[in-house]
This record gives C-alpha cells, structure tokens and sequence, in this order.
C-alpha cells in the first residue's frame, strides 16, 4: 500500500498527464493546417518536422484561378450584411420580450427557440425554389436571406439574456422624469446593453461566416463564400492540400480572434441561455 | 404612442423575419411533400393525388413520396447511418467532455490556459474539419499515418476513409473533436454551480472520491448534462458539413446521413417532392428533442 503523499503525487501526475493529452489532441489538427500552409507542396508529400517555410502559398490562392479575395469579400459581405439587419430587429424585440408581458408570449419563445432546431436542408428546399423563380441563385442577397433564419433565433434569445440582467431603475427614473419609451431605449438602455448587444453580433457573425450547407446549395460561381472555396483546390496531380492549408488560415483565424473575444458569453449563446 | 401598442411594434419585425425564414419554408416542406416535382424535368410542379381525375379511392396516391421513402434502401441506409453516428459521437463527446471538465474544474495556470484552448475548435468551419480530417487520414503522407508508423505499425498503412467501418470512425473522430471541447466548456459551468461545501463535508465524513462523485457532484450536474445530451444529439442528427467534405457519404453510402440523402435527392437528382418528404422524417424526431431541451430552457428560468 502506498502512503498518502505518494498516492497523491502519483494522482497529480495522471491528472496532469490526461490535461496535456487533451491539449495535444485538441491543438493538432490546428497545427497541421497552420504549419500546411507554409510547406511547399513537395514538403506535404514528407512528413519532416523540419521544413523551410514559405508564403508562395498565399499568394498563389489570391492569384487566378483560385482569386481567393472574392470569396473573402463574399464571406465578410454575407457574414456583415445578416447581422446589420438581424441585431438591431432582435435588440428592439429582445427589449419588449425582457421588459413587458406579451400576450401569446410564451408560443412567441417556443416558435422563435424550436426554429433553431429544424434541420438546415429542410429550410433550403423552398428557398431553393422560390430563389430559383427569381432568378437570384448565386446572389449574396438570397444567401443573406436564407442565414437569417440561423441567426435570428440566437440574437433574439442571447439579447434578451443582456438585457434581462440590466436593473430596472434607471430606466424607470428617466420614465418618471418625462421621457418617453423611444428616448429611455435611446439614452438609457442602449449603452448599458451595447456590451452585450456587440457580444451577440460577433456571436452571429462567427455562425454566419462558417455556415456551410445553404452556401453549397445557393452559390455556384459568382457567391461562393470562404467555406464553400476550399473544394476548389484540386489539380490533375490530385488536391492540393498546401493551398487548402493556407485558405484554411484565412477562415478560421479570424474566427479565433472573435471567439476569444467573446469566450465568456459562447457558451450561454449556443445553449441559448440553458447553461450560464 | 402608448407601451400596450409599442411592445407589439416591437417585435412585429423580429416575429416577420423567424415567420418568413423559418416557419414559411417548414410548412412550404410539408406541402411540397405531396407533390411531384422533378426540377430537371417540368418547370411546374403537381399534385400527387387528384380529387376530380383519381376519386376518393386512390388517396394514397397523396402520400406516394413517403411510400417510396420507405421502400428505398438508401433512405433506410441513411437512418441507420443517423442514428448510429448520433449514438456513437453522442456517448463519447458527452463522456469524455465530463470528464474532461472533472480534470480541469479545480483552476490553477495550468488548467486555466489549457481552458482557453477549448473555444477554438468550436469556432472553426465545419467544414474546414472535414476537409482537414481528409488530409491528416490521407493514406500516403497523412498525420495518422506517421502518427501509426511510429506508435502502432499495424496501423499505418490503413486506408481510412475506403473502408465503410473506419470511415464511420473518422467521422465520429472528427465530431468529437469538434464538440468536445466545447461540451466541456458547457460542463466546467455546471461543475462551478456544486456547493464546494457538500463536497468538502462528504470528503472529511471519509466518501472516496468517486463516491462524492457519483453522490455529490453528478446529482447537481445532472441539468447542464442533460442540456449537453439533448444539443449534442440535435446537433449530430442534422450532420452534414463533414460528412460532405470528409468522405461524401462513401464508401458506397457507408457514411450518408440523413441531412446528406435528402441534400443528394434534392440537389443533384432534382427531385424536390421527394426530398421534403424524406426531411419531414428527420423534422419529427427533431421536434420531440426540441420540446425536451424547451423544457429544460424554461425549467431553468
């Protein structure tokens, strides 16, 4: 039998041990991406440690056929655009949810919560059609469409969850002293929700910028965003993983920024307020 | 203008945007699944059953997308694929974020800046997993290979995604890489909700530590672990991302998911009525999962 001390060191070391396995396994594949980026593409082919970087590989994805920045402007455009119109709706209705009581309230909620739920490929059918009758396929404009039915659930309930947790009295003293609704929202509740307000458009934008599937489906040439670019790195010699590595850079370390940003408030905001 | 009427004003366009993007195209779904509509063959679609031309007696025309749903194989296939895929990522990334979560609980530097990493799988594309799985299982100069060549020989030369077993495992692979970390982060926040106090006293009173655990901690966590259940299988049901980038449903269907088949049926066959039909069978399940999680939202509140 081992004495406590012993039984305990041995404890923290396992402990220790299974956390850096955890790590090691969670950054790898980043690695592998980051350091893919910069190996030549005979490097891909050798797995040496040791490789001489290179930036080739971002300037060739920019360059023709690949003309990357057009989908970088795509993804930023349709990420922008679906949060510009999405925050300020769901500010004004997360504003009413948290402060009055609405008749119907509670099926509001569940419609607005269970939206979130339907799968994405029965949402796009329709749309598929109706954008097809119109003739705006392939647009930013029907891909910012179809998003808004990801995003809005979220902004909705992640707002509210700010607000709620604003106190109410400076917002009655200002009403007592004259002011009217469309003022208190203006002069007193929007700056002190603003921390939050920002929160949840990062949060939407993170959503809206790696949305895949309604992508895939709507744009074909002139749309294409970020996500749906990375099928077109093949050659006759087969894919080119060098330059999907170097794209792939372009997606997800932006995104990394913007969620360390808002680490604290991502969780809430995917469990839509279930876990704090 | 009074607050009674301005509250209403105020999400008139909220409620617009959720009924015009999301319940319109639901409904519009179901009604497209009672009719026949060949995109690549008439430029209109119509309807299955006929009153006037076919009669009462042949109602069941009405239904002919979900009688060839349930006949067809593959769309049997896809269930399988469904379910097994959401059982299997569901118990590993569950377990293993708890336990996780159980590790780095207590704090410290160490644990605090492992805790830092966790967001980052979360807030990378789908899609780019899938397509970096399909590079690091690359059977000549992938990760996995020299990750095998050095630690496990008999491994090495496996083609990953060519054969139907290990591509399921590939792709279970990369969903748990994607979602337990952030389970995890989901976790350490209802480990933080444990009285420390009850824990503490069963500890002195001489409970192992897998007694404070099992009779301590797991009761109190039991809410958040079921919140992490119930979005973790929502989010497996509706896989499609890498299951589109990491093996395209291969080899030989092997890894076809639901949201997969009806994308294929919808958008490389064309056929929407079709395709409405066999999403309608993916809807139900959801909403039974939707109305648990609902519950579990508002019992919180």
């Amino acid at each position: 039998m081992l004495s406590r001390p012993a039984r305990k060191q041995i404890n923290d070391f396992l402990q220790f041990f299974l956390i850096l396995s955890a790590a090691v396994f969670i950054m790898i594949p980043i690695y592998w991406i980051i350091s893919g980026a910069f190996k030549q593409q005979v490097d891909i082919f050798q797995l040496k440690l040791l490789f001489t970087p290179t930036l080739e590989n971002f300037k060739i994805i920019f360059k023709s056929p690949y003309n990357l920045l057009d989908k970088l402007y795509n993804s930023t455009v349709v990420a922008f655009s679906t949060v510009v119109v999405a925050i300020p709706l769901a500010t004004i209705a997360a504003y009413s949810f948290s402060r009055f009581r609405l008749t119907g309230e509670r099926i509001m909620f569940v419609m607005i919560l269970s939206t979130q739920f339907v799968p994405a490929v029965v949402i796009v059918l329709p749309f598929f059609i109706l954008f097809r009758d119109l003739g705006i396929l392939d647009t930013k404009l029907s891909l910012v469409l179809v998003n808004l039915s990801l995003i809005m659930p979220f902004a909705i309930w992640m707002i509210k969850g700010f607000i709620d947790g604003i106190p109410l009295d400076t917002e009655e003293a200002a009403l007592v002293d004259g002011s009217n609704r469309i003022q208190v929202i203006k002069n007193v509740v929007l700056p002190m929700a603003l921390p939050g307000v920002i929160t949840a458009a990062i949060f939407c934008f993170i959503l809206a910028w790696n949305e895949f599937l309604f992508a895939v489906i709507i744009t074909t040439n002139k749309a294409v965003t970020m996500p749906v670019g990375l099928s077109m790195f093949h050659a006759e010699e087969g894919v080119l993983w060098h330059l999907i590595s170097a794209a792939g850079i372009m997606i997800m370390l932006p995104m990394f920024v913007l969620a360390t940003l808002i680490q604290k408030h991502f969780v809430q905001g995917m469990t839509m307020g279930a876990v704090r | 203008m009074r607050d009674r009427h301005l509250k209403y004003l105020f999400v008139l366009p909220a409620l617009i945007v959720v009924a015009s993007t999301a319940i319109w195209p639901l409904l519009q779904s179901f009604y497209l699944s009672f009719r026949e509509w060949k995109l690549n063959r008439a430029r209109e679609s119509k309807a299955l059953w006929d009153f006037e031309y076919d009669g009462w007696e042949n109602i069941t025309y009405l239904f002919d997308n979900y009688l060839q749903a349930v006949q067809d194989d593959l769309m049997w296939n896809a269930v399988q694929v469904t379910s097994i895929f959401t059982v299997a990522s569901v118990i590993l990334s569950v377990g293993m974020a708890l336990g996780l979560a159980l590790l780095l609980a207590p704090g410290g530097k160490f644990r605090l800046t492992v805790r830092t990493m966790l967001i980052l799988p979360f807030a990378m594309s789908p899609a780019l997993i899938g397509v970096s799985w399909r590079f690091m299982f690359q059977p000549d100069f992938g990760l996995f290979k020299a990750f095998f060549d050095v630690l496990f020989p008999p491994l090495a030369d496996v083609d990953w995604l060519g054969d139907p077993i290990l591509a399921m495992i590939a792709l279970v692979g990369s969903d748990v890489w994607h979602f337990t970390p952030f389970l995890t982060l989901v976790f350490i926040g209802g480990l933080a909700t444990v009285p420390k106090d009850a824990q503490e006293a069963a500890t002195i009173d001489g409970a192992t530590s897998w007694m404070v655990f099992r009779d301590v901690t797991l009761p109190s966590i039991l809410p958040v672990l079921a919140v992490g259940i119930v979005l973790k299988s929502i989010f497996s049901l509706k896989m499609f991302d890498q299951v589109y980038m990491l093996t395209n449903g291969g080899p030989a269907y092997a890894t076809q998911t639901l949201a997969h088949y009806i994308y294929f049926n919808g958008f490389k066959y064309y056929d929407m009525g079709y395709a409405s039909a066999v999403s309608y069978m993916l809807v139900i399940p959801m909403f039974g999962l939707t109305w648990v999680y609902m519950k579990l939202v508002f019992l919180k509140r």
